[in-house]
């Protein structure tokens, strides 16, 4: 594997580089996490790496709490559930419209709180005479000013700490004003090691509270839930736009561009596809467990990939119409595509790319660069966990520690009235056994990623920058903290977590999206101009028109 | 309409925030500590607050924002955080070898009482400190305050904790230029200069959080007050304290303690607040203004006089920090403009009397809150519009659902550039306000002007 440098791209010398300066615990640990990607087999075995664990303190990290990922990452895109920020104003603030979630309201005046930021902005004598009083009052306040549907309470840190009951809160409440649904969330940021825990809560709280709500079913054909896409930058847009114009129908959204309408008849869905296994795969095991509606994994980030997810879609549903429309939807979208892409990769052709986002993004994003002629020298996620990385097979493997026994774990029962069976026995057999469906399967981002390429799980600061100055890549994927580190040392930096204020860059209009946006990212000018005339080489450029 | 749940009728609300118009403690406290030379800030709780401060600064400054944090976890926060933040110190100053790690506390830390100063007594025990280096600390709780309070105590202890008395007189005076850009510190140190005042300043984050592009990049720009700078300021002669909320317990704490006599100013927005930075250095320091200044000055007032027309008698709403909004409020007084509502989310029953003696003679009712929201702000708006709207970046949604022209001003401004290079402070800095301020309205005024009024001089 090269580069523009021609340098030849040593994965273990990289490495060793990495860890060579910390204390030699933290090396000890961090090696852990640092692993040379290599696949083996037929069943693609790739080595173990260690993940979801707690993060060194001091080591600077891009990982953030459980109160992001749930009320962030997963409530935040539904627009007419009034969320509550129960805790000093900071938390709510900062959530407050940074994540990029596009919605669309049905009407004009269908409700959508998405604009807003509501707390109870806590403040000492809260903290000391205990916020459950305050927290009851901004409900009431809630209610006489806004009448929402529903109202979601997310707990901050201090909120676990004095004992505050979100709950009982909620049920009080629920009493007082029928006909809200109000719930809250112990999601306080101490909570897990990432937002990862948060997206669990999350899950859990959806679940118990609003999943089947609502038993009338859409009256449609092919009712799919879209879940672990959150319409940043309005990829959930695109997505929707797919599914209508080849005979899907959107049931519902895990969270992009969703209400609450939709999660309450998410169990009426004849299928279940997984987006972002890490934040929302609890989901699709509940759904799947208590209704019986089975699930898979899709990516819809690159043309191919795209392709061949509404192919495995066709295939689910083996409904000859609709395999034949699916079908001449793909040829119609594909030639676009083609297009574009094969203007643009000749300019992209052999470049590399390196990827740091999420918890499904950093393996997604490189089937978009694989479409570019691009090599992901090096990847990894903030907040994933070993089956993000090594595939689902290795779940069973995994050692449940002390930071991950406190998030709870539903037991779930098959509901007897409302479970259906969608396809016989036989059936999901024929599916279960097909290995290159992957029914109820992640295969993870390592088996996907070049052999050779540095895996990097929670990557520090000091990581990322031996990285850069090693590596070089051509194009750095990862968030608003990394970027304008990366950029200093001239290496464009696309954020996948915001995707810049850009996007789509799901499905085919997306594909054609980013494939512009890379090859503006990469022949702009700006880079090769960053050193002024005089900084490039002034003492021979002065001695050499003395001399003359 | 984007904010569509915003009713005409105001109810009265004791627990309900809605579109705050402050932030919390600690990401003030980051702000202030990239504003010494070599240091990392380092936030002591978990690691959300780290990233939420790092990622709203860094979306501000479009620049690197770097700072640690101690990676709390339930059973930190169950037994305490010391073992916690002395591994973070052991790893930033063996990793990282900042000069200065300046940590401040979080809600989380602060709740569960863990005792910073106990805590980097036992690093320097434990030799986890190496020598020449330091441990700074602010506790800086998120339920009290705002972002502004943070930046205070942060302020306050990195006087406090470096300050030395030698008891040599120096000729220097120390300058705390209150919560404002890299652009506005640098430009009060230009004053300074053409003032000829020999200074101290402190926190300065210009060129820190403004760094240039080179194609490598440096962990610790060039920027910010130094240690030793910061150890002298016990023999300064003088302090000037610019904001009163941002400034003033720093100057108290160095007069306690080594008898520095202070003056708290208003921050140098507009040309009142200027006139009276300036005439508290010749008075404080011993100085002359030179005429350059008084050119300056010269300029500004004759761009204003030229265009009273456009803005005489409009009205403006204003929200963001208490010691801007102060300073803003009276400059938009003198430039015959009516500050219609001005609301602060943080604390503070004085800025209330404050912003009402100044708009005394003002010929409108005006609204003042301290512990407002936008909310709130935009509730009065439909009751009773504005001609302008000055704040930072959230209020774009009022803007487009009013239909009403927006300075941006403040912090945080997300969608906009130019805070980090164009200061607002000093007679330039005013000069710069009014051109935003006529451009928008004057655009404006072209927009919406019928065709056989249009005008091609304006």
């Amino acid at each position: 594997m090269g580069n523009k440098n021609n340098k030849v791209f040593d994965p273990e010398f990289v490495k060793q580089e990495m860890i060579k300066k910390y204390p030699a615990k933290v090396a000890r640990k961090r090696a852990k996490g640092i692993v040379v990607n290599k696949i083996e087999g037929e069943d693609k075995v790739v080595p173990e790496i260690q993940a979801n664990v707690r993060t060194i303190p001091g080591i600077i990290t891009q990982r953030g709490c459980c109160y992001a990922g749930c009320k962030g990452v997963v409530l935040g895109p539904t627009r007419d559930i009034l969320n509550l920020t129960h805790g000093p104003i900071g938390c709510g603030f900062y959530s407050w419209l940074t994540r990029r979630n596009q919605t669309k309201p049905e009407t004009e005046t269908s409700e959508n709180y998405m604009p807003y930021c509501f707390s109870t902005d806590m403040q000492d004598e809260d903290i000391v005479f205990g916020g459950e009083k305050k927290l009851k009052q901004a409900i009431r306040e809630a209610m006489e000013i806004f009448k929402p549907k529903a109202i979601g309470i997310f707990s901050t840190c201090p909120v676990g700490l004095i004992g505050d009951d979100v709950h009982a809160v909620a049920r009080d409440m629920r009493e007082e004003f029928p006909g809200t649904n109000i719930f809250g969330f112990s999601c306080e940021g101490y909570k897990g090691v990432t937002q990862s825990a948060g997206h669990h809560i999350a899950n859990n709280e959806l679940y118990k509270h609003i999943i089947g709500e609502n038993d009338t079913p859409l009256d449609a054909k092919f009712k799919v839930n879209m879940l672990g896409e959150y319409n940043i930058g309005g990829d959930a847009f695109e997505i929707e736009r797919m599914f209508n114009e080849s005979g899907l129908t959107l049931n519902s959204s895990f969270s992009g561009n969703s209400s609450y309408d939709q999660f309450a008849r998410a169990h009426t869905a004849d299928l279940d596809v997984v987006m972002c296994h890490r934040s929302i795969n609890y989901m699709a095991e509940m759904l799947e467990a208590k209704f019986g509606i089975p699930w898979f994994k899709v990516n819809f980030i690159g043309a191919k990939d795209s392709a061949k997810s509404m192919r495995k879609i066709a295939k689910y549903f083996d409904d000859k119409e609709l395999t034949a429309k699916i079908e001449a939807f793909i040829e119609k979208e594909m030639a676009e595509v083609e297009k574009v892409r094969l203007d643009v990769i000749k300019r992209t052709e052999g470049k590399t790319a390196a990827l740091f986002v999420g918890g499904s993004r950093a393996h997604h994003y490189q089937e978009l660069f694989k479409e570019l002629g691009m090599k992901t020298i090096s990847s990894g996620y903030e907040f994933g966990h070993r089956d993000d990385y090594e595939g689902r097979k290795v779940l069973d493997t995994i050692k449940v520690d002390a930071d991950s026994r406190n998030i709870e774990e539903l037991t779930i029962e098959k509901d007897e009235a409302r479970y259906k069976a969608r396809k016989s026995e036989a059936e999901l057999d024929a599916l279960k056994s097909d290995k290159d469906f992957e029914m109820n399967d992640y295969v993870g981002l390592m088996p996907d990623s070049e052999e050779g390429s540095l895996i990097i799980d929670d990557i520090s600061h000091y990581e990322t920058e031996k990285l850069l100055e090693i590596c070089k890549p051509d194009i750095f994927c990862a968030g608003i903290k990394e970027k304008y580190v990366v950029q200093k040392w001239g290496v464009p930096l696309k954020q996948l977590h915001s995707y810049d204020y850009g996007g789509p860059y799901a499905g085919f209009k997306g594909a054609i999206n980013f494939y512009k946006e890379i090859d503006r990212m990469l022949s702009s000018k700006v880079w090769a101009d960053i050193k002024a005339p005089w900084e490039q080489s002034p003492e021979l450029v002065a001695k050499y028109a003395f001399n003359n | 309409m984007l904010l569509r749940h915003t009713p005409k009728e105001i109810k009265e609300r004791t627990a309900l925030r809605v579109n705050p118009a402050k932030t919390c403690q600690p990401v003030g406290a980051m702000y202030a500590s990239l504003g010494i030379n070599k240091c990392l800030p380092h936030s002591h709780g978990s690691q959300g607050c780290c990233a939420y401060h790092r990622s709203v600064l860094t979306r501000h400054y479009k620049d690197p924002i770097m700072a640690g944090t101690s990676s709390f976890t339930e059973g930190a926060s169950v037994f305490g955080g010391q073992a916690n933040l002395l591994q973070a110190i052991d790893n930033i100053f063996t990793i990282y070898e900042p000069d200065v790690i300046a940590v401040h506390s979080t809600c989380l830390s602060e709740t569960i009482g863990d005792d910073m100063n106990q805590i980097a007594a036992k690093a320097k025990e434990d030799g986890k400190i190496p020598e020449g280096k330091f441990v700074i600390h602010a506790s800086t709780p998120s339920y009290v305050g705002s972002h502004v309070t943070g930046f205070a105590n942060m302020t306050k202890s990195m006087a406090l904790q470096f300050a030395q008395k030698t008891g040599i007189k120096e000729d220097h005076v120390n300058v705390i230029p209150g919560y404002v850009e890299p652009s506005d510190m640098k430009e009060i140190k230009r004053l300074l200069k053409e003032m000829k005042v020999k200074n101290i300043m402190f926190p300065d984050t210009s060129h820190v959080v403004n760094a240039p592009m080179t194609g490598k990049y440096k962990m610790y720009p060039d920027g910010g007050v130094t240690v030793d700078e910061l150890m002298e300021t016990g023999d300064s002669s003088f302090t000037f304290a610019l904001g009163q909320w941002a400034s003033e317990d720093a100057a108290k704490g160095l007069d306690a303690k080594f008898s520095i006599p202070f003056d708290v100013l208003d921050l140098p927005i507009g040309y009142k607040a200027t006139d009276r930075f300036i005439e508290s250095l010749r008075k404080n320091a011993g100085v002359t203004v030179p005429d350059s200044i008084t050119v300056e000055r010269g300029q500004l007032m004759d761009v204003i006089a030229d265009m009273q027309q456009y803005l005489y008698q409009k009205k403006v709403a204003l929200v963001g920090d208490p010691d801007q909004m102060i300073a803003l409020t009276e400059f938009i007084v003198s430039l015959g403009m009516i500050p219609a509502y001005v609301i602060t989310g943080t604390p503070g029953k004085k800025f209330e009397e404050k912003i009402k003696q100044i708009t005394k003679d003002v010929p409108y009712e005006v609204k003042v809150k301290a512990e407002g929201d936008m909310f709130m702000l935009h509730q009065w708006i439909k009751n009773d519009p504005v001609d302008l709207l000055m704040g930072n970046t959230y209020l774009k949604y009022i803007a487009r659902d009013e239909d009403i022209p927006l300075v941006r001003f403040g912090f945080p401004i997300l969608d906009r550039i130019g805070h980090s290079y164009f200061p607002t402070v000093g007679y330039m800095g005013a000069l710069r306000l009014v051109e935003k301020i006529l451009e928008r309205l004057m655009d404006r005024y072209d927009r919406d002007i019928s065709e056989e009024k249009f005008e091609l001089v304006m």
